[in-house]
C-alpha cells in the first residue's frame, strides 16, 4: 500500500463512525418497516433494527474496555431467535387463514 | 488499514440494508439481510468481539435467516405487487429521512469524545472464555431466565403450527 494513502486514512478508525453507521442502518429499518406491504420484509426490517442496536453494544463495549455490551448483544441475539420462531409461525397461521401476505389485508383488529 | 476495513464493510452493509428495503422480492430482501449481518460479523471482528460475530454468523445469518427462507418458500410468496402509492409521501419522507440520519449523525459525532479511537487488537476481552465467565457468574440468572423464554418459543411455534387454528 503506498505511503499516502495510508497518511489519508487514519490506522485507528474513531468510535462515533461505529455509531453513525448503527443509526444509518437503524434508519433504514424504520423506513423499511414503515414503507413496506409485505409482512416478511416488515420482519426483517424488524430484524435490521435489531442488528443495528447490536453493533451499538458492541461498540460501546469496545470503548469502555468491559465485555458486558458482548452479554447484552447475545441476549438480543436469543430473543431475535425466538422472535423469529413465534413471528414466523405467526405469519403461517395468517397466510393459512387469509391466503395473503399484505399487511394492508389483515385488518380485523382495526376499529 | 483499520479504516479501509471498516469503510468496505459499512459500505457493503449500508448498500445491503438500502437495497432490502427497495427489493420487491422477498427473497433479494432475505439475501441483503444475509449480506448486512456477515458484515456486521466483521465489524464485530474489528471491536474484538470474536465470540458475538461467530455467533452472529451461526444463529443470525445461519439459523435465523433459514427459517425466514424456508417461510418464504414454503407460501410461495411471490413480488409484491406495485400499488399507485401516492407520490407526496414519496417525496416528504425520503429528504425528512436523510435529515433525520444527519441530525443524528451530528449529535453522536458532538456527543462522543474526540479521542475514543477503534484499533484492531487493543480490546481483546470479547473472547469464548470471558463472555462464557461472564455470562455463567454476573449474568447467571438472565441466562436461565433466556432458557425459559427459548422453551415459551418452541412451546408457541408447536401451537401456532397445529391444524385447527
Amino acid at each position: 500500500m503506498p505511503a499516502e494513502f495510508t497518511q489519508i486514512l487514519p490506522s485507528a478508525v474513531p468510535l462515533s463512525w461505529y455509531l453513525v453507521l448503527s443509526a444509518i442502518l437503524f434508519t433504514i429499518g424504520v423506513a423499511g418497516f414503515l414503507f413496506r406491504r409485505n409482512i416478511i420484509t416488515v420482519f426483517m426490517s424488524i430484524e435490521l433494527m435489531l442488528n443495528a442496536v447490536n453493533l451499538t453494544f458492541v461498540a460501546f463495549s469496545y470503548h469502555l474496555k468491559q465485555v458486558d455490551g458482548h452479554i447484552f448483544s447475545f441476549f438480543v441475539m436469543v430473543v431475535a431467535a425466538a422472535e423469529a420462531a413465534v413471528g414466523l409461525a405467526i405469519i403461517l397461521t395468517v397466510f393459512k387463514n387469509r391466503a395473503t401476505l399484505e399487511i394492508d389485508e389483515i385488518n380485523s383488529m382495526k376499529l | 488499514m483499520d479504516a479501509l476495513l471498516f469503510l468496505t464493510f459499512a459500505g457493503i452493509a449500508v448498500l445491503c440494508a438500502i437495497n432490502l428495503v427497495l427489493q420487491t422480492h422477498p427473497i433479494s430482501s432475505a439475501l441483503s439481510l444475509v449480506g448486512v449481518m456477515g458484515s456486521l460479523a466483521v465489524l464485530y471482528l474489528l471491536l474484538g468481539g470474536a465470540f458475538i460475530a461467530a455467533v452472529q454468523l451461526i444463529v443470525y445469518a445461519g439459523a435465523v435467516m433459514v427459517l425466514f427462507v424456508f417461510v418464504i418458500m414454503l407460501l410461495n410468496a411471490g413480488a409484491e405487487q406495485r400499488r399507485s402509492r401516492s407520490s407526496l409521501s414519496v417525496w416528504i419522507s425520503v429528504p425528512l429521512l436523510f435529515t433525520f440520519i444527519i441530525l443524528l449523525a451530528s449529535l453522536i459525532v458532538s456527543r462522543t469524545p474526540p479521542s475514543a479511537a477503534v484499533k484492531f487488537g487493543e480490546f481483546t476481552g470479547g473472547g469464548v472464555a470471558n463472555v462464557g465467565r461472564a455470562l455463567f457468574t454476573t449474568y447467571l440468572l438472565p441466562f436461565e431466565a433466556t432458557s425459559v423464554l427459548i422453551l415459551v418459543a418452541i412451546l408457541g411455534a408447536v401451537v401456532l403450527a397445529r391444524k385447527e387454528i
